[in-house]
């Protein structure tokens, strides 16, 4: 099952040091759970990009007028969502507001 | 079945017999499985343009001892630069298969391995990926596309496996009389697993994966060779086969899911059903009921049925009833629900739900909300239905099944 790791940071401690979780890249990498990191760039160079009856607008900046910005992402392949939650726990929390776990949808469907 | 087809069944089928006697040979399962992988992988490119050799096992089990040999080699002439007396010997040893080796036991050789990649010390996904790769002959590239995941990230799973089955000392051989109940059930757990990510994603986009359905099949129609008098055996794989038998009746053209009421019955498999049931009612006689030969029989019964609507569901409901004594889990009782409201109407179900409302290991799960929405429809209370069905539908993980729960919830808006 498949996990979406997304490493919260408030405005206010930008820049961000990056993605340095040692015991967690090793944890999950070694186990075969790792599947992608990410480090996301600064909220400041985002765009967000609507459209509403056809016209498109752009709009400079991030998306969520909030505090706090999401900052990196790692999708992890794991067991379960306990386990999810054990892997997000070796991110250290000195470094980043909150880790949000949340399972990512798949094709299969269930037997009916 | 095309050539490329037919030969890579033979190399799988060749795959954990060759492992076998290197493992019985030169030990070391870490080194002699990657020596087989090359070898499998030698005869893939080889055999095509050459043409199959005379014994195609003997030629597997020649090319892995060599690879096997030239890896020893080099590591120890990068450890040590030099050759020790055993290794000298061993390429002569390679050439010539020992007495014994080229008779039957290849089935027990399997046997061995499946036991030693399903070893309790490894977790469920390691052994899933090892199975695959060390007894199904996949490569890694194979078993990481059967489960969605990169090649870097299945290849340290698989090779940590492996280090770990050194570390904790699992040898290659059956386990004792003792052992082996709790062995053998861990074993048909994994095969379950990879019959399962086949099945539940066997439509739509994720085609190449239906494959796993058959490898489960395949690998446990092996062991049912191997211990034809194991009921449990023999009830997983008479569940595989009749499980597989609705495969094609269990999605629309347009791709969604089609519940097992409303399937098209003409287009089950009859052939599996047959040999099925056969597996199930054979096995009755001769072992005491376990929880795989259970849900076989119950499978069976909901095949026999010509209509949904002759389904015996009073006997699907004791069936149900003996499988929560003997093996008690929340979705055993989900299910034995359902059977209780189709034969003493959907409240005497949707009675039994409410105890499992304060289970924290199923309270939160869509199945829950899906089954008490659709014993509520039964019982005519729409409007719960409706908000019963779209909290499933918010809580599943699957797409098809949340399509399929969200349409459910706007029929009854009609």
């Amino acid at each position: 099952m498949k996990f979406l790791l997304s490493l919260y940071l408030s405005a206010a401690a930008l820049p961000w040091g990056g993605l340095d979780h040692e015991e967690f890249l090793a944890t999950a990498g070694q186990a075969g759970e790792l599947i992608s990191a990410h480090v996301f760039a600064d909220p400041s160079l985002g765009a967000v990009v609507r459209a509403r009856d056809g016209v498109v607008t752009v709009t400079e900046g991030p998306y969520p007028q909030t505090p706090d910005h999401v900052v990196g992402q790692y999708v992890v392949d794991c067991e379960s969502r306990e386990r999810a939650v054990e892997l997000a726990a070796l991110i250290p929390s000195g470094q980043v507001g909150g880790v949000e776990v949340r399972p990512l949808m798949d094709s299969a469907g269930m037997e009916m | 079945m095309s050539t490329t087809e037919r030969l890579g069944d033979l190399l799988r089928e060749l795959a954990p017999q060759v492992l076998g006697v290197l493992l019985r040979r030169y030990g070391g399962f870490e080194e002699c499985e990657d020596a087989v992988q090359e070898a499998m992988l030698a005869a893939a490119t080889r055999w095509p343009a050459d043409g199959v050799p005379d014994s195609p096992r003997a030629w597997l089990v020649t090319v892995a001892s060599r690879r096997l040999v030239d890896q020893v080699r080099s590591e120890q002439a990068r450890r040590r630069r030099e050759v020790s007396a055993a290794v000298r010997e061993a390429p002569d040893a390679a050439v010539a298969p020992a007495p014994g080796e080229e008779g039957p036991g290849g089935r027990d050789d399997t046997l061995a391995l499946l036991f030693l990649c399903c070893h309790p010390a490894l977790t469920p996904a390691s052994q899933v990926a090892l199975t695959l790769r060390a007894v199904g002959g996949l490569t890694t590239a194979e078993v990481a596309r059967a489960f969605l995941v990169p090649e870097a990230t299945m290849a340290p799973r698989i090779s940590r496996a492996k280090q770990r089955i050194k570390a904790v000392g699992a040898s290659f051989e059956m386990p004792g009389d003792q052992e082996r109940a709790e062995r053998l059930d861990a074993l048909l757990h994994v095969l379950y697993l990879v019959f399962n990510e086949g099945y539940i994603a066997s439509s739509g986009p994720d085609l190449h994966r239906g494959e796993l359905t058959a490898e489960a099949i395949r690998l446990t129609r092996t062991v049912h060779r191997s211990l034809p008098d194991d009921g449990e055996v023999a009830g997983l794989l008479a569940l595989m086969l009749l499980t597989d038998a609705r495969r094609a009746a269990r999605t629309g053209p347009d791709g969604a899911l089609v519940p097992l009421a409303e399937q098209d019955r003409n287009r089950w498999d009859a052939a599996l059903i047959e040999e099925g049931t056969a597996l199930v009612t054979g096995a009755m006689s001769s072992s005491p009921l376990g929880p795989y030969h259970l849900q076989a029989a119950i499978a069976a019964l909901h095949v026999q049925a010509p209509r949904a609507e002759d389904t015996d569901w009073e006997q699907i409901r004791i069936l149900y009833a003996i499988l929560g004594r003997i093996a008690p889990n929340p979705m055993v009782t989900l299910n034995h629900a359902v059977a209780v409201a189709m034969t003493r109407g959907p409240q005497a179900g949707l009675d039994m739900l409410e105890s499992l409302d304060g289970d924290p290991r199923i309270a939160r799960h869509h199945r829950l909300h899906a089954v008490r929405a659709h014993l509520q429809e039964l019982a005519g209370e729409h409007a719960a239905a409706r908000e019963n069905y779209r909290l499933a539908a918010r809580r599943t993980t699957s797409l098809p099944e949340q399509r399929y729960l969200r349409d459910r919830a706007e029929k009854l808006e009609r």
